[in-house]
């Protein structure tokens, strides 16, 4: 179970507000687009080798030379949180797509075909949100051992049925408009139907849940490193150096974990910010 | 309750039970197959082929898969949970010492969501103002606080800095318990405080403002009985569902502050038994927790429904 199991999907009441604030989008624009140079050229921009041990002392205060501290075995946090940028946000992106293509998939079947089509889909459906998110995860870290390709395939199937039973909806609702009858009166095919006119319309809804869907799967991914079974020391993912710098905390050095928390908290803070965003204009869209 | 609503509800159960039936087999089969047993059993220690002959044999592991899981299944229904593969002990008797610590922390933390969350979200609807602009600012940081950030500040903070609260372990006797619980119990419920705050906010002011109210204010009843006849009573389905789904989720979630914290319940011993590959000790938290998700959830809805029956009616576009 995760928020994104809870919220069914949809944007917080919360942050659908604050998008209304222009300053706070641009605010999360540019945090967003900061975050994303990180992702891409994170390693470029790191002032040191990111694994070279002892570059600072063992649990370096903030400084001028490292600006974020250095960890419990000298490495420059700021460098670490760099290199892993690229793992913490691509991992969650994987995830978004493909539960985005696959749940989607699923549901223009069901509503095209209905009848039993539907039913086992819907049945699928029930089976997987049965399983708490992190179950699934856990389960698959079980089965194909630790790393993060399991936890990202995982997540991928857990949040299928909240896309998919948005997007059921949406393509029940655009099948039974005027103009898919008027365009099968008119001879066109199955297939331009669906793939011209019924996935197009569809396409501004799947965004708007992927860009929710990012901020969730984000923190269940950092969730899951943080456990232990995700990305494996000594890899910079967000979520290992949150659990790594978790003995420092008690010698009076947060930084390794709380920068890289910050990170997190930011990150998905603007995420939902943007998407309530992209909400906004794929339900304009609608009407 | 009435037979129009008790027969949705029928139906619903039979669903229900087919669902936890096929999570069982998918939980069961998945890792079954794929899983590298052997490895597991032996821990690592390179097995000689008669070794291997004898493990397969001790654990079925040659029978047909569907013989496996009736065996499996059958097992749980009457008490013999099966071996760890790591510890070669009865599962049973790594889950029976921990289910009570994560009940307990389960349990406090439901107490801490529905107190603050619900709590919160009331006296924001209610006193508007400023106290409604506090519990926003409030909430809108919370919501994006998951349990393992509000965990290593929460160490920082205690661990360190002012030590009021125990930062590691579970103690010893009920008291102890719940004093070495508080921070985790806090780190689990502070992201669903908020939530279930702007929940209740939300299902409040939308009853405030409507019309059958402004009836009973007009018919001049007692503004508190209005609040708790009329309000809270109508408000409470959206609140309970969302509490119900969140209940529901945090025997799972749990792990994530076990760990943090350094608790032995089922959390921790689910994590520990999926990095190691003790596929008996995953299968049985793993069914564990599915069923206890959906049958939360299935008795939130017969809540529901006995306080809204029109939930209860299939709805038409779901």
């Amino acid at each position: 179970m995760s928020v994104a199991q809870l919220a069914g999907g949809r944007v917080p009441r919360v942050a659908r507000r604050a998008a209304q604030r222009e300053w706070l989008f641009i605010v999360a624009a540019v945090v967003l687009l900061g975050i994303v140079v990180m992702a891409l050229f994170g390693p470029l921009l790191a002032p040191y080798d990111p694994d070279q041990l002892f570059v600072g002392p063992s649990n370096g205060a903030v400084s001028a030379s490292h600006i974020m501290g250095t960890d419990d075995l000298g490495r420059d946090i700021f460098s670490r949180v760099l290199s892993g940028a690229a793992a913490s946000v691509f991992a969650p992106v994987v995830v978004v797509v493909l539960s985005g293509v696959l749940g989607a998939t699923l549901a223009v079947v069901a509503a095209w075909f209905g009848g039993w089509v539907d039913g086992v889909s819907n049945r699928i459906i029930d089976v997987i949100f049965a399983i708490p998110g992190l179950v699934l995860a856990i389960l698959a870290v079980a089965m194909f051992g630790k790393g993060l390709v399991a936890p990202v395939l995982a997540l991928s199937i857990a949040y299928l049925p909240i896309v998919s039973r948005l997007v059921r909806g949406g393509a029940r609702a655009e099948l039974g408009k005027p103009y898919m009858a008027a365009l099968r009166i008119q001879g066109v095919s199955s297939g331009a139907i669906a793939f011209r006119h019924l996935v197009p319309a569809l396409l501004p809804m799947i965004i708007a849940q992927s860009t929710i869907g990012f901020g969730y799967a984000m923190l269940d991914l950092a969730a899951i490193s943080f456990l232990g079974l995700g990305a494996q020391p000594p890899a910079s993912d967000w979520g290992v150096m949150i659990s790594a710098g978790q003995a420092s905390l008690l010698t009076g050095a947060p930084e390794q974990s709380v920068f890289p928390a910050l990170l997190v908290v930011v990150t998905v803070l603007a995420v939902n910010i943007l998407g309530a965003r992209v909400t906004a204009w794929a339900e304009g869209k609608d009407s | 309750m009435n037979r129009a609503t008790i027969r949705p509800l029928l139906g619903k159960l039979g669903g229900l039970l087919l669902t936890l039936f096929l999570a069982s087999v998918v939980i069961f089969a998945a890792l079954q197959l794929t899983g590298d047993p052997i490895a597991a059993i032996t821990g690592g220690v390179r097995p000689t082929p008669e070794l291997i002959e004898t493990i397969r044999a001790q654990y079925h592991l040659d029978d047909p898969i569907w013989l496996q899981y009736l065996r499996w299944l059958g097992g749980i229904v009457t008490g013999d949970l099966g071996t760890s593969f790591v510890y070669k002990t009865p599962v049973v008797d790594l889950i029976a010492p921990r289910i009570g610590i994560t009940v307990l922390l389960v349990l406090y933390t439901v107490v801490l969501i529905v107190v603050f969350g619900i709590g919160s979200g009331i006296l924001a609807a209610r006193r508007g103002g400023a106290t409604d602009k506090a519990v926003l600012v409030a909430t809108s940081v919370g919501v994006a606080l998951p349990t393992f950030v509000v965990a290593i500040l929460l160490i920082w903070l205690f661990g360190r800095e002012l030590g009021w609260f125990p930062v590691y372990g579970a103690g010893e006797g009920l008291l102890d318990n719940l004093y070495h619980l508080t921070l985790p119990a806090i780190s689990l419920s502070v992201l669903y405080i908020a939530y279930l705050s702007r929940i209740t906010r939300g299902a409040v002011v939308a009853q405030l403002g409507s019309e059958h109210v402004d009836t009973a204010r007009v018919r001049g009843i007692p503004s508190e009985q209005i609040f708790r006849r009329h309000v809270f009573l109508n408000a409470s389905p959206q609140v309970l569902s969302i509490s119900g789904a969140t209940i529901a989720g945090l025997f799972a979630i749990s792990a994530i502050a076990e760990v943090a914290f350094g608790i032995g319940g089922l959390g921790s011993l689910l994590t520990e038994a999926a990095a190691r590959k003790d596929l008996p000790v995953v299968q049985v938290i793993s069914l564990m927790l599915v069923a206890l998700f959906v049958v939360v959830n299935a008795v939130v809805d017969v809540i529901i429904a006995a306080i809204d029956p029109d939930s209860a009616k299939p709805r038409r576009n779901a």
